[in-house]
Parts: structure tokens; C-alpha cells; sequence
């Protein structure tokens, strides 16, 4: 008996070939807007989502206000984070070495960078390169803050895809966790971060 | 081989009596009025925020005709991909094969108990229920199916499959069966009651399974949309993953996902973008599963790609906008159409899947439309559904013959439902019951459907009416 493997080839082949097709490309792959990083701001806001935008120098002194603000004082990190957004009076657990699934379900959050976001549809991708680690950090804790730099703000889909390295793992995120399943109500916070907190550097 | 493709439920009745009693459930009809009215209204403003929309659509339906066009080599493309990653790809004609594959993959790394991620695949094949003959539990993870699974009830909405349900319907399931109590039925606490009620499974679970929306055949990517995290969960937690996608669900290309991730979020949940959206390639050391296993079903698709009028039907992306904006489906609900895939994808996908014509059942689903055409309007890959909808119900009659009493009753439903006075009056008068839903026998219509059974034969359909009223109705 052939493989199934053979057997559905064979049904394909034998299915009479739709006749072959061109792609038409000639929507919109890069759109130009006045102001990327305040439509980024204003989208992901949109999301329920706390957004700042912030000058670089005064980055660090952010995190701090944000992480008191909100009383966060266990906060896991990527161990590649730039040393300044360590700041001073919480207790910072770098991943290195990787830590249990338990401790992640215990800390007050999370803080990473990122790899491109989307400006149009207010998303943040994901890709575990640096600043980042692995995509459960970024799952476990209730609270992600994550830093985000004016020059990987993109303003449509397909820029952004075009940035990224398609074999790596991707996480894009749209605002906190949330749910339609209700009556069709987007309700923000069911498995994934309640609360996701943006700092926009420029 | 051989076994019912279990892609329709046995037992549920053909489309014109099932959709009879659920018409008798007016809680039914609030609840589905209520949130197709919604989604509706959000998807035409998010839809509208795109300039290039319609070439998105064109784009994406000709990716699509190129992967169908091109199967086998994408197919192998994507089995080469993947396994150069890590991962291990297995073949399932049918759905038996398919369910013994993903139970060995269970056993052999001796878990009892797996967590799912939605996914209209699986559900397809009755994985759930051969898991359990197999002595494993599955964990529905999607809050919607998470209500469908607590409440011993079947899904009746592609996207949302427990839309049927309202928030105190949902309570009430929700005490029934979780060890906390929701403190409320406000979405945020049934949310959060699900979140209570799901957590430690996530963290300690060893073996997952989910569908795949997308996968690039060139790189090997496979993606999942969501919304809640439970597919993160699943997809990054456990040690072992199998996936099982319709062989269908390729894209050829990184590149064409930029068409695809525009296309779907705005059109199923009407968002410009959903909340999450993952996308792995094989196994990648230190951060995930150790072990992926990609499984690609045919279970009728093959036999859908040779029709040539029907083939179109595999372009779906199971968005679901098509039932947001059927005038049927919101009369009915999703359950009518007796098989996971309700609505008007369901009416052409369904009976193909199930490639057997001479069933009842999945021969009356092409009937469950009055031919509107709101569905082709809004299908982000352009499948033109009333098309695929004349076209099975003439391979239906062929099948069965014209004057058969099953076809007579089938044809007689169509008729009803492609005019809204019609169906008003018919439902206000009972009609639908005496003359549509004994054992699935018409007697006779009211006139002038009464012109119609005397003569047998079709009665001219006005095809736009229905539409047109929809419009002044609903907006
Ligand atoms: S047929 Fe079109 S509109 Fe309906 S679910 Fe599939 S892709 Fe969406």
C-alpha cells in the first residue's frame, strides 16, 4: 500500500490542475505617514495599552516611574538588556541561567526590548534576539514593559515582515491579553499580560 | 479508511428541520442578533480605514490559486522546510489517520492529558473524542471553546464558537463545572474565572496541540492567530507540539503573509490587528518545544480540488466574516447547519469535505441560502459562494434526482429562505413546521409556493431581494 504521503501526492496530481496564476502586488507596501511614532502611540493606546513616548536620556528615569508607579519591585529581564534600564531600587532576575516556569508565575513582570512595530495596527513584534529572550518571559508575568526605539518603528505590515527573519520565533502583540469570545465584547486580560505598558524612545 | 468523515455530526437532522427548531428559540436569535450586529458594524470600520483593500482581496485570492495550483510542490517544499528545522512532518489521508497519529505522538511521550489552542482542524477530525477512546483528555484552552466543552455543547461559530451563549448562559456553565465561582457575568470576570481555571494546566502540561492558520512553505514558518494567550501558552510551554493543519493552509512565500495578516484580523474579529499572533519555524533550542510535529490532513480536501467550480471553497482563511453577514445564519445559529463549519463557508465546505451527496444531511447544506451574495462581498479571498452553492445543490439533484421527497424539501427550504417576507410569513404562520420539517417531506406551500409544489419545479428565485431588503433593514 503506498504511504499516505504517496497516496496524497498522487489524489493532487491527479485532481486536474487549476491553471497557474499571477500575484498581483500593486497594494500598498510601504505607506508614508507625517508622524510614525504617534500613530504607533495613538494604535497601541487604542489597545488599552499605557503608552509614553519619551527623549532617550530620560529613559531610565521612565522605567523607574513606571515600575514604582505601579509598585513592581521583582522585575524578570533578557540578561542582554542595555545596563541602564536596570534601574536602581527593584530587584532585577536576569534569565541567565534560564529561569524556572515557577519563578516567571511569581515576579512582578517583565521588561524587554523589541525587534520592529507596526505603527498602522499598533503591534510590537517579538523575535528573542536582543534585549528580548526567550518568548515565555514575555508570556508568564502579568505586566510587560517593554521599550521600544523610534528607528524600529515601521508603518505598515508589510514593512515590517520585510525586517524580520522569518526562522525565528515571532511574537507579535496588539495590546494586553483580551478576549471577543463574549458576545462578540473585546474584554482586555485573560492568559497572556493584563497590563502591557509601551515606552516609546525617540 | 472508509470510516465517515466525522466533519458533520451523525444524527443532526438535514438543514431544513434542524434549522426549524432552532428558529423556535428566540434566546438563540437575541443572543446572535446581538453580536453579529456588532462585529459587523467594527469590521466595516476597520475595513474602511484601508485604501487598497480590494487588492488586498485580489492578492490574496490569487496566493491562494497559485498554492492550489501548485500543491504538491508547495506541500513538499514545506515538509523540507520544516524538518530542516528540527521538526518531524506526517501525512493523514482522512481523519482516522490523522487522529492515530496525534494519539501515538501522545502516548509516546506518555502524557495523558494534552492542552489545545482552538482549531478548526482538529475539530474537523473529532480529535477530542479519539482522544478520550484513547484514554487522554483534552483540554480545551479558547475561552469559547473552553464554553462549549464545559457546557457538552457544540460549536456554532467558526472564530467564536460559543456565540449562541450569552454572559449569563456562561456563568451559569462556569459554576457549574470550575472549582471558583465567576464573581459575575461580566465578560471581565468570566474571563478572569477562565484564566483561574486554566493556569496551572498551562504550566505544568507537557504536550500541546494546535491548528495552524498560515504556513510558509519556503521557510517553514507556521503561524497562529489568537487573541487570549492560551495559543502562546500552548505553543511555547510544553515540551512536545504537534500541529495538524489542512493541507490547504500553505502560502508559498514569507512575503505573502503581509497580505494575510491585513486580510484575516480585520475580517474576523475586526481589529486591526488581533492581539497576538505567533510564528515558529521547526524547534528552536532554548526557547520552546523540543520536539514539533507538523501533521498535514487531506481528509477531503484532494477530492475538493478537483472540482473545478468547488475548489475555490479551499481558499478560506476561517475568518467567519461570511456568517456575520448571513441573513440565515443569524436566523438559525451556527448548530442548524450540523457540522463544524456552519454558516455560508460551511454550506459549500461541509457537504465537499464530506464528498458524499447522497447523505441527507450534507446534502441539504447547499439549500441553508437565499443566494444573497453579502458573503462574496466580504470574503477577504473573494470566494464566490452563491456560485459554489447552485453549483452542488445541481450535483445534488443529479445525485438524488429532482422529485425525490428529500430534494423536494430541500429545494422548497431555498425557496423560503431566498425571500424575507416569505420566511416572515412562513415562520409567523408555523409554516416552516407543516410544511417543511415532518421527516423532512413537504406537503404544500402557501401559495404561490403552493404553484410551485404543484408544478414541480424550480420556482424563480429573486435573487436580489433578499439582499436589498437586508441592506434597508440592517444598514
Ligand atoms: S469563506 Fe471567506 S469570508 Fe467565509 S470564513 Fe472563509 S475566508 Fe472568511
Amino acid at each position: 500500500m503506498a504511504s499516505a504521503r504517496e497516496e496524497i501526492l498522487a489524489r493532487i496530481r491527479g485532481a486536474g490542475r487549476p491553471s497557474p496564476v499571477a500575484v498581483p502586488r500593486d497594494y500598498e507596501r510601504a505607506r508614508t505617514v507625517p508622524d510614525p511614532v504617534g500613530l504607533l502611540a495613538e494604535r497601541v493606546a487604542d489597545y488599552q495599552a499605557v503608552v509614553h513616548t519619551v527623549g532617550e536620556k530620560a529613559l531610565p528615569g521612565r522605567i523607574a516611574g513606571c515600575l514604582a508607579e505601579r509598585g513592581a519591585s521583582t522585575m524578570v529581564v533578557p540578561a542582554d538588556v542595555p545596563p541602564s534600564w536596570r534601574v536602581e531600587g527593584v530587584r532585577w532576575r536576569p534569565d541567565d541561567p534560564p529561569l524556572q516556569l515557577s519563578e516567571l508565575d511569581i515576579v512582578d513582570g517583565v521588561l524587554t526590548g523589541c525587534a520592529v512595530a507596526i505603527a498602522e495596527t499598533g503591534t510590537i513584534v517579538l523575535d528573542a534576539a536582543r534585549a528580548q529572550g526567550r518568548r515565555m518571559l514575555s508570556l508568564v508575568p502579568d505586566y510587560h514593559l517593554c521599550v521600544v526605539r523610534a528607528d524600529q518603528v515601521v508603518v505598515s505590515v508589510p514593512e515590517a515582515l520585510a525586517r524580520l527573519e522569518p526562522t525565528r520565533p515571532l511574537t507579535f502583540i496588539s495590546g494586553p491579553s483580551a478576549t471577543s469570545d463574549i458576545e462578540f465584547d473585546r474584554v482586555e486580560g485573560v492568559h497572556g499580560p493584563r497590563t502591557l505598558e509601551v515606552l516609546i524612545a525617540r | 479508511m472508509g470510516a465517515r468523515n466525522p466533519v458533520t455530526w451523525l444524527g443532526t437532522p438535514a438543514f431544513p428541520k434542524a434549522a426549524h427548531e432552532a428558529l423556535a428559540d428566540p434566546q438563540l436569535r437575541r443572543n446572535l442578533r446581538k453580536a453579529t450586529t456588532t462585529i459587523r458594524t467594527k469590521r466595516a470600520g476597520v475595513v474602511a480605514e484601508l485604501d487598497d483593500w480590494e487588492r488586498l482581496r485580489a492578492a490574496g485570492e490569487a496566493i491562494k490559486d497559485d498554492v492550489l495550483a501548485n500543491l504538491d510542490h508547495y506541500l513538499l517544499r514545506l515538509e523540507e522546510s520544516v524538518i530542516a528545522r528540527g521538526g518531524v512532518v506526517h501525512w493523514a489521508r482522512d481523519a482516522e489517520e490523522a487522529n492515530r497519529i496525534v494519539l501515538d505522538l501522545v502516548r509516546e511521550q506518555g502524557a495523558d492529558e494534552v492542552v489545545k489552542v482552538k482549531s478548526m482542524a482538529t475539530a474537523e477530525i473529532g480529535l477530542n473524542e479519539a482522544l478520550e477512546a484513547g484514554g487522554v483528555r483534552a483540554v480545551e484552552t479558547d475561552l469559547a471553546e473552553l464554553i462549549v466543552q464545559l457546557g457538552n455543547d457544540r460549536p456554532s461559530h467558526i472564530l467564536v464558537p460559543a456565540i449562541h451563549r450569552n454572559r449569563a448562559e456562561i456563568r451559569d456553565i462556569f459554576g457549574g463545572r470550575m472549582a471558583e465561582q465567576p464573581a459575575s457575568d461580566e465578560p471581565r470576570d468570566l474571563a478572569e474565572a477562565a484564566r483561574r481555571h486554566l493556569r496551572r494546566k498551562f504550566l505544568s502540561t507537557k504536550v500541546a496541540i494546535s491548528g495552524a492558520n498560515f504556513a510558509v512553505a519556503g521557510t517553514g514558518s507556521v503561524v497562529v492567530v489568537e487573541s487570549e494567550g492560551n495559543g502562546r501558552m500552548c505553543l511555547t510551554l510544553p515540551e512536545t507540539l504537534i500541529t495538524v493543519m489542512g493541507i490547504e493552509k500553505l502560502v508559498p512565500t514569507w512575503q505573502d503573509l503581509e497580505v494575510f495578516l491585513q486580510l484575516l484580523p480585520r475580517s474576523s474579529t475586526a481589529e486591526r490587528m488581533n492581539p497576538y499572533t505567533s510564528i515558529w519555524s521547526g524547534v528552536t533550542p532554548g526557547d520552546g518545544p523540543a520536539n514539533f510535529h507538523l501533521v498535514l490532513l487531506d481528509n477531503g480536501r484532494t477530492a475538493t480540488l478537483a472540482d473545478e467550480v468547488g475548489r475555490q471553497a479551499l481558499r478560506c482563511i476561517r475568518c467567519s466574516a461570511c456568517l456575520n453577514v448571513c441573513p440565515v445564519y443569524e436566523r438559525t445559529g451556527g448548530q442548524a447547519y450540523g457540522s463544524v463549519y456552519p454558516g455560508p463557508i460551511g454550506a459549500i465546505l461541509a457537504p465537499q469535505l464530506a464528498g458524499d451527496l447522497h447523505d441527507e444531511q450534507a446534502a441539504s447544506l447547499p439549500y441553508a441560502s437565499s443566494l444573497c451574495g453579502a458573503c462574496y462581498e466580504v470574503c477577504p479571498v473573494r470566494i464566490n459562494i452563491p456560485e459554489v452553492l447552485t453549483h452542488l445543490r445541481a450535483e445534488v439533484v443529479e445525485a438524488k434526482g429532482r422529485r425525490t421527497p428529500e430534494a423536494l424539501a430541500m429545494a422548497a427550504a431555498a425557496w423560503v429562505f431566498a425571500d424575507p417576507k416569505r420566511y416572515e410569513r412562513a415562520q409567523k404562520a408555523g409554516a416552516l413546521t407543516r410544511y417543511l420539517a415532518r421527516d423532512g417531506r413537504i406537503s404544500r406551500l402557501p401559495w404561490p409556493g403552493s404553484k410551485w409544489t404543484d408544478a414541480r419545479d424550480f420556482p424563480a428565485v429573486p435573487k436580489e431581494s433578499f439582499r436589498a431588503w437586508w441592506r434597508r433593514n440592517r444598514g
